[in-house]
């Protein structure tokens, strides 16, 4: 399909630190090639207020192909917008039609507080993960690989759920602001399979803990999360999560 | 015991919470509905029913309080949750659209809890806080012959039938269960319990309203 030009209007949220108001800006582009992605068509914006010598939107990419978790927006209401299983910087612009308005607003939760414009820091993943999202491997000399036998469809979820890049969206999304989707997945990646046995108890319950300081909301089951999710990551994760905690706590230590 | 405590007031926790006094309400329900259906065998039928049941004596008061500790631990816990995700989500989003997993059941789910509420009052003040001084037949008949109490029991109903749409299946997402292979099982059973029950009732309601004699 050829390349064609359209002409948008951008409502971008606009917010200078975390303590400022922020509200929405209104800008028009011309000439947006189809074949740009979602943040070429941003850099092309920030390329025009530069020269208009306005401070340019601010907005978080590194990868910009889908792998690395770094990008991430609102877009028209949906969290890495209207593509299913994509993120922002895989998403094009032959998605939008000539003359449409678009609403791009940072991730909200009160867990990721907004750092400027787009941006928002989403740290409190970090300390997740630093709580319990880990093995502890005391590294010796190498056992032989078939000693510890995996059934093919445990390593598949186990996979499926170690694909989550981290993003938030699934945060943004959720009505309550719930982080149970990224949670659930760094939890099953290690449950499925018996490297993450030995830990299972301590990381269940470390993780949960962190994630409840962090002030993410109670998850309510409305399944928003996986619809957004650009790795597809499956509630199936979230019911394995309460299992996990479950277990976790109704086990006494040996 | 502290691990007890932890446990409880965790997010996971109180979903548990709900979850499983979820399930025994609902279990109440189920048995409050099979029990009223005695309306169907006519006013003799009612009002035996109602004296076996009198007949339990003090086993009444016990079952009357655990029923309302059920009922008051699953309205705490889900003010709680639901303050508590309101704080989680501080601001709101200037536009926001549904991406495909919410439903009209699981949006609704603290409002229509609060409804049930307001219902059950409701209720307990038309057939329990009274002077019982007639057959409870009669004091059914008197209530339910009458079109304006029809509406508010019919809505009662239907709040209620939204609530159990996503709670029936949310209880077992919560307790850990999702497995493909049952959750046809989980969705249609959730759909059976909900049909039931609810069909039991309007259908109680509705014949007292058209046939003002039926239990006299
Ligand atoms: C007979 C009446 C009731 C039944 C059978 C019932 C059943 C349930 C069930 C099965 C759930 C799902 C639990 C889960 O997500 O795991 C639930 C959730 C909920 N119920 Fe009820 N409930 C009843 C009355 C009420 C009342 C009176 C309130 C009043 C406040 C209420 C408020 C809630 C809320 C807010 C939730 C959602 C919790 C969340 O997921 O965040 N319910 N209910
Ligand atoms: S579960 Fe999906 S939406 Fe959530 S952080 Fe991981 S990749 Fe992003
Ligand atoms: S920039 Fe890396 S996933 Fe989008």
């Amino acid at each position: 399909m050829a390349a064609k030009k359209i002409a948008i209007t951008v409502k971008v949220w606009r917010q200078t630190d975390q303590k400022v108001k922020g509200s929405l800006e209104t800008y028009s582009l011309s000439d947006i090639s189809t074949d740009m992605s979602f943040l070429e068509m941003l850099d092309v914006l920030n390329d025009q207020l530069t020269m208009e010598g306005k401070e340019p939107v601010a907005f978080d990419h590194d990868c910009r192909e889908g792998i690395c978790g770094t990008c991430g927006a609102v877009v028209d209401g949906v969290a890495h917008g209207p593509e299913r299983e994509t993120t922002l910087c895989q998403l094009h612009m032959r998605h939008f039609d000539n003359g449409q308005t678009i609403c791009i607003e940072p991730f909200r939760a009160k867990a990721f507080p907004i750092i400027r414009d787009l941006i928002v820091d989403r740290s409190a993943f970090d300390r997740i993960i630093a709580a319990g999202g880990f093995v502890s491997v005391n590294a010796g000399s190498a056992q032989d690989g078939n000693n510890t036998l995996v059934a093919q469809h445990r390593a598949e979820q186990a996979m499926d759920a170690a694909a989550c890049i981290g993003c938030g969206a699934c945060v943004a999304a959720c009505p309550n602001a719930a982080a149970m989707l990224f949670v659930s997945a760094k939890i099953s990646q290690l449950a499925l399979l018996p490297q993450g046995h030995a830990e299972r108890k301590m990381r269940a319950q470390a993780m949960v803990t962190i994630m409840d300081n962090e002030g993410f909301g109670n998850c309510g089951n409305e399944r928003e999360c996986e619809n957004v999710c650009p790795k597809g990551i499956s509630i199936r994760n979230i019911a394995r999560l309460n299992r996990e905690y479950l277990r976790a706590t109704l086990a006494a230590n040996e | 015991m502290s691990w007890f405590i932890q446990t409880c007031t965790s997010s996971l926790g109180k979903k548990y919470i709900m979850a499983i006094t979820g399930l025994m309400l609902g279990g109440f329900l189920l048995v409050h509905a099979a029990g009223n259906s005695s309306i169907f065998w006519g006013r003799s039928a009612f009002l035996s029913y109602a004296e076996h049941l009198h007949s339990l004596g003090p086993l009444i008061p016990v079952a009357e309080i655990i029923l309302l500790s059920i009922f008051l631990l699953h309205v705490i816990t889900g003010i709680t949750l639901f303050l508590q995700n309101l704080q989680a989500r501080a601001d709101r989003y200037a536009v926001s659209k549904p991406a495909g997993g919410r439903t009209w059941g699981s949006r609704t789910m603290p409002y229509t809890g609060a409804a049930i509420l307001l219902f059950i009052l409701m209720h307990l003040f038309n057939v329990h806080f009274i002077e019982h001084n007639l057959p409870i037949a009669d004091t059914v008949n008197a209530v339910l012959s009458r079109p304006f109490y029809t509406h508010l029991y019919a809505a009662g109903m239907t709040v209620l039938a939204l609530h159990i749409s996503h709670g029936f299946w949310s209880l077992f997402q919560t307790m850990g269960i999702n497995h493909p292979r049952y959750n046809t099982l989980i969705r249609i059973g959730g759909y059976l319990f909900t049909g039931l029950i609810i069909a039991i009732f309007l259908f109680i309601i509705f014949l007292l309203l058209f046939s003002p004699g039926y239990l006299m």
